[in-house]
């Protein structure tokens, strides 16, 4: 599938579908190897996750530049919490020379939620400003205001977290990172359609492709889980029903379901631009979702 | 105001473990109202290391005294007699306290009692908070007098991340969200708009350590004195 760009997928219109590998910790990229594999053909691009949930790994950049040659269309993440302006800087013009034309600007979660609590938190940048790096950059200026010898150029995105509770500040941020120029989002994983429609209804205004977050669940217990300890994240009752509910040791294939149900949804009522799949950890099920969904 | 917090006893006793004349200096201002290095902070610190020197069998003699504050020449000066007649001196000051002092008594050792950790403000009776992180390039008057570089964990002057929760933070519940408490009070004001611009990034070349202000008019006025 990934034979045209991320970006040339994003202005054909058509649904666009992102999914995303989370480098390993350590050198044995064997299976993740194996989930690009999947992956590559069926999306239009593969988020690698830049120190997930601040966890020390291999770094995104390299994990892009591995999705490249195996012949996928990376999205590189790049978070502002391990890196200086000028370190992500570098990474910017590193991730243009290895064929890496994508990127994800965030904030990063807090050091503290990680496995190394006593490192220091770097966020020199916001992900606003990391936005306008990459366009002062394609503009072939650095963040010192001294001359590229070649410039940048990126499809850049940035996400957003429409079931944030309070949400009138998470979107005056949303608004920002429009302003600073983002082509595309992919949000926060999202399970109340018709809350996720209002969002859109919002969100329609402004020239950005919106790709709205699909996390599997994985069972009733996952989705109690992540609504009482994940921020932004809320998952209906009437689904957290429906996984309980499932046959013994079918609660993953209910989850897959639903997946793949909403994915059609959202794509039959034409709600929003495409989805972005994070299957953590379970990369290897994406294709089942895509399935499910009739993609 | 500076906020401290008296490092454990065992620390203490270690780092004086070879003296046997100690002063145990405290400092009446911003320690002594953060209830770490006042006057009665240094009578219980004085008191514990008279007790742990007799169990030990050791013999040490400890002084006692309290400044109005050791970040200022004029109120050290006055004990520096007494503190060079000691082996050693247990600062119960800031960490600018304590380097003052060893600045003055440079031949005499200044251990310090206490872990410098902020500037803030006590919120209620025994708690207190950090407000301020000294970046010098003050943004309260757009924030509504909330810092988001000392109230947000990760300092983003643009608006909150992912991980705010129902008003609080995602390193923790008890940490407000610095984002939700400036929208509120803005909202209040009638004055989103500030907050609807976008900050540049921050100019850390303006903190290059250690600081040093100069004021350059105050030092012409002088010279103009001198040589007038």
């Amino acid at each position: 599938m990934a034979k045209q760009s991320f970006k040339k997928a994003l202005d054909s219109g058509k649904f666009v579908v992102t999914a995303e590998v989370g480098p390993p910790k350590g050198t044995n990229i064997e299976e993740m190897l194996h989930h690009i594999d999947l992956l590559k053909d069926r999306v239009d691009g593969i988020n690698t996750t830049d120190n997930q949930s601040s966890v020390m790994r291999i770094s995104s950049l390299a994990v892009c530049r591995l999705v490249r040659e195996k012949g996928g269309e990376p999205i590189l993440q790049m978070t502002c919490r391990d890196r200086n302006r000028m370190a992500l800087e570098s990474d910017l013009l590193a991730a243009n020379v290895l064929g890496i034309n994508n990127v994800l600007c965030l904030t990063g979660d807090y050091i503290s939620v990680g496995d190394h609590v006593d490192a220091k938190p770097v966020f020199d940048l916001d992900s606003v400003q990391l936005i306008q790096v990459v366009r002062m950059m394609e503009q072939g200026k650095d963040l010192g205001g001294n001359d590229l010898d070649g410039p940048v150029k990126f499809c850049c995105g940035a996400i957003v977290t429409p079931e944030a509770d309070p949400i009138e500040p998470q979107l005056l941020k949303f608004e920002k990172k429009i302003k600073a120029g983002i082509e595309f989002v992919q949000t926060q994983a999202i399970y109340d359609i018709d809350n996720f429609k209002k969002f859109m209804q919002y969100a329609r205004k402004f020239d950005v492709k919106i790709l709205a977050g699909i996390v599997l669940l994985t069972g009733a217990g996952m989705a109690k889980y992540m609504n009482a300890n994940v921020p932004g994240i809320f998952v209906p009752q009437n689904l957290i029903g429906e996984l309980a509910s499932a046959p013994k040791g079918e609660a993953l294939k209910t989850g897959i379901a639903i997946a793949g149900r909403m994915i059609k949804q959202l794509k039959d009522e034409e709600i929003c631009d495409g989805v972005h799949i994070m299957a953590i950890g379970r990369e290897g099920l994406v294709p089942d979702i895509l399935t499910a969904a009739g993609l | 105001m500076i906020v401290g917090e008296r490092k454990p006893f065992d620390e203490i006793k270690e780092m004086v473990q070879d003296h046997k004349k100690i002063m145990i200096l405290g400092c009446g201002t911003c320690v002594a109202v953060c209830m770490a290095g006042g006057e009665k902070e240094v009578e219980l610190l004085a008191a514990q290391m008279r007790l742990a020197a007799k169990l030990d069998g050791k013999n040490v003699e400890v002084m006692e005294d309290t400044v109005t504050r050791q970040c200022d020449r004029e109120y050290i000066e006055p004990i520096l007699e007494k503190a060079r007649e000691c082996d050693a001196v247990i600062s119960m000051a800031c960490g600018v306290g304590v380097q003052l002092l060893s600045d003055l008594i440079e031949e005499i050792p200044v251990y310090p009692a206490l872990n410098t950790r902020f500037i803030g403000t006590n919120e209620v009776e025994g708690v207190w908070l950090e407000r301020c992180m000294m970046c010098g390039d003050c943004v309260l008057g757009k924030t509504g007098g909330i810092c988001p570089i000392a109230m947000c964990a990760k300092g983003l002057v643009n608006g909150p991340c992912g991980g705010t929760n129902k008003g609080k933070c995602e390193v923790s519940n008890e940490k407000d969200c610095a984002w939700t408490l400036i929208y509120r009070r803005l909202e209040k004001q009638g004055k989103l708009d500030n907050i609807r611009e976008i900050f540049p990034p921050k100019k850390y070349g303006l903190h290059v350590n250690p600081i040093r202000q100069v004021n350059e008019a105050y030092l012409h006025a002088e010279m103009e004195e001198h040589h007038g």
